[in-house]
C-alpha cells in the first residue's frame, strides 16, 4: 500500500514535472534562463499514465497524496506515542566524529555485521531523515504548491521561500527518496535478504538474541 | 542483468497497464473524479471564504508576465476591436440576473477600482508575479442583481481555443472573493493582447486556467450541465482538466 502510493507519487510526478520541465528559486519563474535546473522529459515507461496526460496525472497524485499523508501523520503519532523510535536516539557516543567515520567505512566495505543495538549508525541517520525531514517535506511543499493553500495558510511561502522554490525542492526530495529507496533495497539483498525481511515483519529478534 | 530488466520493464508495464485500466473503468475513474471534490471540500472547510491570496511588493513583480493558452485571438471581430482601441469593446452580464448589462470600457474603469499585486500559477508549473487593476465581480453582480437560483458565475471569451469560444465558471464563494476582479490593467498598463486585453478575470486562488481572458460576457447560471458539454470550462471539457482549481 504505502510503496503503491509512493510508486503512483513519483510516476504521476514525472509527467507533471514534463507539463514544464524546468525548475526555479523563488516565487516566480517560467523562462529557460530564469530556471536553475532544466529537466530532461521523462519517457513514458516512468510515467503515470503512460502517455502524457498532466490532467490525469494531477489526479493519480492528489488520490495517492491522501493516503499516503494521512498513513504518515497516523504513523508517525503511533509511532511516537509507543517510543518507537527509541530505537533510533542516537546516543552521544555515537557522534563522536571516529565512530561516524568507522561506520560510514564499514558501510563502504559492504560489512553489515556490526551493530550496537538494532540499528547501526548510518540506518538511525537515513531513518530520521526520511520519516522526519524527507517524507514530512514533501506534504508541505506539495501544499505550498496550491494557491487556495497558500491563501489559506500563507507561512507555507515564507517557509520555502517562495512556490517555486517549494516546487524545486519537492522535486529533489523526491528523487533523494527514490535514492534512499534504491540505497536501502541494496542494503537488504547485500544483508542477508531472507533474515532482513523475515525481521521488518517479525519485528526482528532483540541484540541479545542476535548475540547467541 | 538482462533478465532483472526485462522483469522491472515487465513490472512496470503491467503496474501502468492497471493504472490505465483504473483510470477507465467504473470504480477507478469515479475515485480518480472523486479526489477532486475531496481537495475542494478540504480546501472550502480549513479555508476561510475571504482568505486573501498573498499580495506582494513593487519589487517582487516579475520582469515580464508569460502569455499562455490565447496570446492573440484570431477572430475578425477581435481584430477590428484591436484596430479601434478596445473603444467598443462591451462587457454583457445576462443569465440569472435581474438587470442585465452591457459594460463600456468607460464605465468599467469608472466603477471602484482595486489594485492587486499577486502571483499567476499555471497548472503546467510555472508562476510569474503582476499588478492589475480593475473593479471587483462582487459588486458588478450585485449592480445586475443575481436572482436566487443562480449558483455559477460563467465567463464568455473573444478567442477561439480548438474551434469554441473559451469559457470558464466558478461558484459564487470564488465570484464574491474580494480579489475576483475583472482587470483591464497589468503592471500600471492597458492589458498586453497575450495577457488577455481589453479584459480578464483574475480568481486569485486558483490556477491559470480559471483567469480567463479577452472577457466579453458574465452569466450567471443554476447549473454548470448547459455550459459547453457540462464540466463549466474549456480545459475541464476538452481534456479532463479539474474544475476546482484551487490545487
Amino acid at each position: 500500500m504505502n510503496f503503491a502510493c509512493l510508486a503512483i507519487l513519483f510516476m504521476s510526478g514525472l509527467t507533471i514535472s514534463n507539463a514544464h520541465p524546468r525548475l526555479y528559486w523563488g516565487e516566480w519563474g517560467f523562462a529557460p534562463a530564469d530556471a536553475w535546473l532544466i529537466l530532461p522529459e521523462f519517457p513514458g515507461w516512468m510515467t503515470i499514465p503512460g502517455t502524457y496526460n498532466l490532467a490525469e496525472a494531477r489526479l493519480w497524485h492528489f488520490l495517492a497524496a491522501w493516503p499516503f499523508a494521512l498513513g504518515l501523520a497516523i504513523y508517525l503519532v503511533v509511532a511516537l506515542a509507543r517510543g518507537h523510535f527509541r530505537e533510533f536516539v542516537l546516543r552521544r557516543s555515537e557522534l563522536r566524529w571516529s565512530t561516524v567515520v568507522a561506520d560510514l567505512r564499514q558501510h563502504l566495505r559492504f560489512d553489515f555485521t556490526a551493530h550496537h543495538g538494532r540499528f547501526n549508525l548510518l540506518q538511525k541517520f537515513l531513518y530520521i531523515a526520511v520519516l522526519f525531514i524527507g517524507l514530512p517535506l514533501m506534504i508541505f511543499t506539495g501544499l505550498a504548491l496550491s494557491p487556495a493553500m497558500d491563501a489559506a495558510w500563507p507561512w507555507l511561502i515564507d517557509v520555502f521561500g517562495g512556490r517555486q522554490s517549494a516546487r524545486s525542492v519537492h522535486f529533489l526530495i523526491a528523487w533523494g527518496l527514490l535514492g534512499f529507496l534504491v540505497l536501502h533495497v541494496l542494503a537488504v539483498l547485500l544483508s542477508g535478504p531472507v533474515g532482513q525481511i523475515r525481521d521488518m515483519i517479525t519485528g526482528g529478534r532483540s541484540p541479545a538474541e542476535k548475540l547467541t | 542483468m538482462i533478465g532483472r530488466r526485462v522483469a522491472l520493464g515487465a513490472l512496470m508495464t503491467g503496474f501502468l497497464g492497471a493504472c490505465s485500466k483504473v483510470a477507465t473503468s467504473g470504480p477507478g475513474a469515479s475515485l480518480l473524479g472523486a479526489v477532486e471534490r475531496w481537495n475542494e471540500a478540504t480546501h472550502r472547510l480549513i479555508t476561510s471564504r475571504t482568505a486573501l491570496a498573498r499580495e506582494f511588493d513593487k519589487a517582487d513583480i516579475s520582469p515580464t508576465f508569460r502569455g499562455n493558452g490565447t496570446t492573440r485571438p484570431d477572430a475578425f471581430d477581435y481584430a477590428m476591436q484591436e484596430a479601434a482601441g478596445f473603444a467598443n469593446w462591451r462587457l454583457a452580464v445576462t443569465g440569472l440576473v435581474e438587470r442585465p448589462l452591457s459594460l463600456s470600457l468607460g464605465q468599467i474603469k469608472a466603477l471602484p477600482q482595486r489594485r492587486q499585486i499577486t502571483r499567476h500559477d499555471c497548472v503546467e508549473g510555472w508562476s510569474a508575479i503582476g499588478e492589475w487593476a480593475g473593479p471587483q465581480l462582487g459588486p458588478i453582480l450585485r449592480l445586475a442583481g443575481l436572482k436566487p437560483e443562480a449558483k455559477f458565475i460563467v465567463f464568455r471569451c473573444a478567442d477561439n481555443f480548438g474551434g469554441v469560444p473559451y469559457y470558464e465558471s466558478v461558484d459564487l464563494i470564488d465570484a464574491f472573493h474580494p480579489q475576483t476582479i475583472v482587470a483591464h490593467e497589468l503592471n500600471r498598463a492597458p492589458l498586453p493582447i497575450k495577457n488577455g486585453a481589453p479584459l480578464r478575470m483574475r480568481i486569485e486562488r486558483q490556477l491559470g486556467y480559471k483567469h480567463a481572458k479577452y472577457v466579453t460576457g458574465i452569466e450567471a447560471v443554476a447549473s454548470l450541465a448547459d455550459v459547453g458539454k457540462g464540466k463549466g470550462g474549456y480545459w475541464e471539457d476538452s481534456a479532463g482538466y479539474q474544475w476546482y482549481a484551487g490545487i
